[in-house]
């Protein structure tokens, strides 16, 4: 069970995701800059398809000229990520949390009983720190670019 | 980019583009004129008695024609026949590169020097941001979206909905 994800001021869990290219993404990989996860529960389910092709046109230049990395994470195996990225169109990178499944999602406080990641998002501070995090109502909902310009202005108060 | 944190939607303005009978129920529409499920709730809407507003909401990965048929919306706009270019993109598609666009703004006896200079014009580009930033202001996610009152409606949006809202005006 979750219990909603890792609250700001929590230190990252450590973890261990899959890149596209098989290669390990760990906590280490969070730090010197910001990171922005965006958990989805599925690939190719049509409302994650609208969430991430929204974020890079919306957050693309934005985040880039700021130095925040954004990926996005679910428990698909890496090839079913690469090929719903490339179905997309979108240059998102994507993270996988196949094996153990979610374990990775269950550090971050974001699985989904239903054994799927909830659909929420987390901003990690250059010094692997959460600096805020949000989880949509129900995987039904998506959660609007706005919140997470919300979440990073928050951020920025803050430091 | 602008700073895109939470902010109300803009109330409805003269510089929306509104149809429908005067007295029925005004409702607001974030769509996408390459987007299928838009084209499928325009013909819906055609059904009852609203008056609705458009406003973009165009997202390029995944199709790549809905700027450019924003564009050509606004650009039809100018000439008083955005509602006649909306009705035309959404009736078709699959026809939405340069020379369709032409062919459209010609049948509907547009200017088309005119129809072009405008479509590519940096204020007819800051309109479609405009719309597109103060819809994800507002936290629009995803088109069709529609808003009525205060209640939101998003995707596939049931025709029952549109019934109801439409009745609620009698």
């Amino acid at each position: 069970m979750s219990g909603g994800p890792l609250p700001p001021g929590t230190p990252a869990p450590e973890f261990t995701l899959k890149r596209e290219d098989g290669s390990d993404f760990t906590r280490a990989d969070l730090l010197g800059h910001t990171t922005l996860l965006v958990f989805y529960p599925f690939a190719f389910s049509p409302v994650c398809t609208d969430q991430l092709g929204l974020y890079e046109e919306v957050l693309g230049d934005y985040l880039a000229k700021r130095d925040v990395v954004m990926y996005g994470v679910s428990c698909d195996a890496a090839w079913s990520q690469t090929a719903f990225r490339e179905k997309l169109g979108v240059g998102i990178p994507q993270l996988s949390d196949f094996e153990p499944k979610g374990e990775a999602c269950r550090a971050f406080g974001v699985y989904h009983p239903g054994g799927f990641p909830q659909r929420a998002l987390v901003i990690v501070d250059p010094s692997g720190v959460v600096g805020w995090s949000y989880q949509a109502p129900s995987p039904r909902e998506l959660p609007g670019a706005n919140l997470i310009f919300d979440g990073l202005d928050q951020l920025a108060a803050r430091t | 980019m602008t700073e895109l944190t939470s902010a109300p939607l803009p109330p409805l303005s003269a510089e929306d583009h509104l149809r429908g009978p005067a007295g029925a129920v005004a409702v607001l529409v974030y769509g996408d004129f390459e987007c299928p499920y838009c084209a499928a709730f325009a013909a819906k809407l055609e059904r009852v008695r609203l008056r609705v507003a458009f406003r973009h909401f165009p997202v390029r990965s995944s199709h790549p024609r809905a700027w450019a048929a924003a564009s050509a919306a606004e650009a039809a706009a100018r000439q008083e026949r955005f509602w006649e270019m909306h009705d035309s993109l959404f009736a078709d598609q699959g026809r939405l590169e340069d020379p369709h666009l032409w062919e459209r703004a010609r049948s509907l006896g547009l200017d088309l020097e005119r129809f072009d200079a405008d479509r590519r014009s940096p204020e007819i580009q800051a309109r479609i941001r405009s719309d597109f930033e103060a819809g994800v202001r507002g936290g629009i996610v995803t088109t069709p979206t529609l808003i009525a009152g205060g209640a939101r409606y998003a995707g596939r949006i049931d025709a029952q909905v549109l019934g109801e809202l439409s009745a609620a005006a009698d």
